[in-house]
């Protein structure tokens, strides 16, 4: 289930309470989210919508440790990530989140099989094993035969695939998409949200989704709106904007 | 008292700021050295922005690469002027001169004190009994140069003609000794070679005698190969100095541990007012005043060239960090540390000055054995000499390089660990 008030069941795998973040641009102050608050358990897939600016991309920076909240709290899986300190976070985002981009962020100079391969470099595993797993994730996202490519050789629905690969390489609690169809064309965004669905329904993958388009939105099992500074639930939406208002 | 406390203070506060910035720089060198172990980032990652990045990495490379040049040229100059002089010297020989007379140019000894000196123990003698030693004067005369016809000063040395069988290391390559009582030269290989009119068979007019050249000395590459000798005694008359005052005597010593009993003896005579030094160090001293001139000045050039070589590496550093904003960012996102970022832009940064200090000792390296010439500051003759690049010079201009790896990429590589993840990653 995904609630967004605060009276989700505790033991929710992702559990947000009371999110403010302020930005501060010289002496003016941007109040981005504002008493956020949000349950996602696990194999939720979680799509959020919201016009440019109302802080789609704050939250999931907030969410995968990127960034810390002005105030509030994000626990995973019974850990308290706003108090981590930064190394101990770098270590939980590796264990535990994985990303995927508008822009795929594959490094230009490493190939497929290169770009997949970085998260295992931060484990144990030896490198036949390394080999084994990021085979098995580049067949996984239809891209084995191009693991020998360059980000640049690749389609940009070839290169989001890569990213997923390697944002599931390490096998992490849950994904965190910032708009992953947004610079795809309608195919290659089928392909790609198609492979994120699979993610869901056959490995049990927990995924909080950004994006504009309402087809793909329509994908997820649940879609909410970001509106001034708080989640709403798309039936909901009155309801919800004067709930978050007054909250 | 308040003023000597604050010295205190400051020369501590200087001496504790300069241990830092040598464990900085050490302690970069190593991490950046070991990156490929001690981090995660995969160091292909590093060589192939590197590739990709090219045109601003050569920048940064050549000017590495110039100063390591330099500062290895300046270096294998000292190296070889002082090997050229040390080279002067044998253990086994001991160089009489006037009590406190730091060259050979000054005061002189005479013939009487040297009979003295040469009965003394520890003295070799040849197969007939007659102690090995040379009594030598010293002139200096203006020869104009084969390559550019102005006069630049020879030494002239005025020889015993048994020198041979003092300095071992000197032999006839060409013609034939000079004849005792004449007036005849041989001419060392380096002189022949470097000024007009010293080739066997010519002429050469000075103190209004019209000397004939002999033959020509190879002396091993030693100070003696700039040098003219002819016997001692002519020397004398045509200089009309008094005939038994000598400027110095070499004498053979019977061993290299003879030495000590040998200055012993003479320096505890009442009768004797001389000063006795192993001939290697004397000329090793020579050479010092020059070694540490050339060092200075190479220093002093290398080390204006090296901020320009930093700076340059700074600039390649930083300008790497701000175009990969996104990807460092983007690892940082996956879990790699700021710890990793940091060895992996010092790794890059050691790449850079590492290739720089390779070109530089490469680009030098047709230097080694090279001959030129420069004045000796002890007696103003010219002494032709070589440069000399050891193995060892070459490493610690590889090192060098690395120094400014360092100082280059450290910056650049906090800058990458410290920018905000999230920031970074809104970046095109
Ligand atoms: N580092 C920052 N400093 C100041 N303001 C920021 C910073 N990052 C984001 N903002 C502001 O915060 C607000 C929310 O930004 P955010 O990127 O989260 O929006 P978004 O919903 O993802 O928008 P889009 O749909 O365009 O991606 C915007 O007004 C943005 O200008
Ligand atoms: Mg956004």
């Amino acid at each position: 289930m995904v609630r967004v008030d605060e009276r989700g069941k505790s033991g929710s795998l992702i559990e947000v309470r009371g999110l403010d973040k302020t930005y501060r641009r010289g002496n003016e102050e941007i109040d981005v989210l504002q008493g956020l608050n949000l349950d996602v358990d696990k194999g939720d897939f979680v799509a959020f919508m919201g016009p440019s600016g109302s802080g789609k991309t704050t939250l999931l920076n907030l969410l995968g440790g990127l960034d810390v909240p002005t105030r509030g709290s994000v626990t995973v899986a019974g850990d308290e990530i706003t108090h981590m300190s930064r190394g101990k976070l770098t270590e939980w985002r590796a264990r535990h989140v994985g990303f995927i981009f508008q822009m795929y962020n594959l490094i230009p100079v490493l190939t497929a099989f290169q770009n997949v391969e970085l998260p295992l470099l931060l484990t144990k595993l030896s490198k036949a094993e390394r080999r084994k797993h990021v085979e098995t994730a580049l067949e996984i996202v239809g891209v084995a035969d191009r693991m020998n490519h360059f980000p640049r050789q690749l389609s940009g629905g070839q290169e989001q695939r890569v990213a997923v690969a390697r944002a599931i390489i390490a096998d992490p609690t849950f994904l965190l998409c910032d708009e992953p169809t947004g610079d795809l064309d309608r195919k290659s965004a089928d392909e790609v949200m198609s492979l994120i669905r699979r993610l869901v329904e056959e490995y049990g993958k927990t995924v909080l989704m950004v994006t504009h388009d309402p087809l793909v939105a329509r994908q997820a099992k649940i879609t909410l709106h970001l509106e001034k500074g708080v989640l709403v639930e798309a039936g909901e939406r009155r309801e919800g904007v004067a709930a978050g208002g007054s909250s | 008292m308040l003023a000597k406390l604050l010295f205190g203070a400051a020369i501590t506060l200087a001496a504790l700021v300069a241990l830092l910035l040598v464990v900085v720089v050490v302690g970069g060198i190593l991490a950046g050295l070991l990156a490929p172990f001690l981090g995660s980032v995969p160091i292909s990652y590093n060589l192939r922005s590197l590739r990709a990045r090219w045109t601003s990495a050569i920048v940064a490379v050549l000017g590495i690469a110039g100063t390591v040049g330099v500062f290895v040229a300046m270096l294998s100059l000292a190296r070889g002027f002082r090997a050229t002089l040390v080279a002067s010297g044998s253990a086994d020989n001991a160089l009489v001169m006037r009590a406190g007379s730091t060259s050979e140019m000054m005061g002189g000894i005479t013939l009487d004190s040297i009979r003295v000196a040469q009965d003394k123990p520890g003295v070799a003698r040849d197969a007939a009994g007659q102690p090995l030693v040379t009594q030598e004067v010293v002139g200096i005369i203006p020869i104009p140069l084969i390559s550019t016809g102005t006069d630049a000063n020879v030494q002239v040395r005025g020889v015993s003609p048994n020198v041979l069988a003092i300095r071992k290391f000197v032999k006839i390559v060409e013609g034939r000794m000079f004849t005792p009582g004449l007036d005849e030269i041989v001419v060392g290989k380096n002189a022949a070679k470097t000024y007009q009119g010293l080739t066997t068979g010519q002429t050469l007019n000075f103190g209004g005698v019209h000397w004939r050249v002999v033959g020509v000395f190879d002396a091993g590459g030693s100070s003696f190969d700039s040098e003219i000798w002819c016997d001692a005694r002519i020397l004398n008359e045509v200089l009309k100095r008094p005939a038994n005052i000598f400027q110095s005597a070499t004498i053979h010593l019977t061993s290299p541990a003879a030495f000590r009993e040998f200055k012993d003896a003479v320096t505890s005579d009442p009768q004797l007012n001389l000063e006795v030094e192993r001939e290697v160090d004397y000329y090793a001293k020579q050479s010092a005043t020059m070694t540490r001139l050339i060092e200075i000045l190479g220093g002093l050039v290398a080390a204006i060239m090296a901020v320009g070589a930093i700076f340059g590496a700074l600039n390649t550093m930083y300008s790497a960090v701000a175009e990969r904003g996104r990807e460092i960012a983007t690892m940082r996102a996956l879990g790699f540390s700021s710890w990793n970022v940091i060895l992996s832009f010092l790794f890059e940064a050691l790449a850079i000055s590492f290739l720089g200090g390779l070109i530089g000792c490469v680009a030098v390296l047709p230097l080694n054995g090279w001959t030129t010439s420069t004045l000796n500051f002890q007696t103003f003759s010219s002494i032709a000499f070589a440069f000399k690049i050891t193995f060892g010079l070459l490493v610690m201009g590889v090192f060098f390089a690395l120094v400014m790896g360092v100082l280059g990429g450290l910056l650049p590589a906090l800058r990458a660990a410290r920018r905000p993840v999230a920031v970074s990653l809104r970046e095109l």
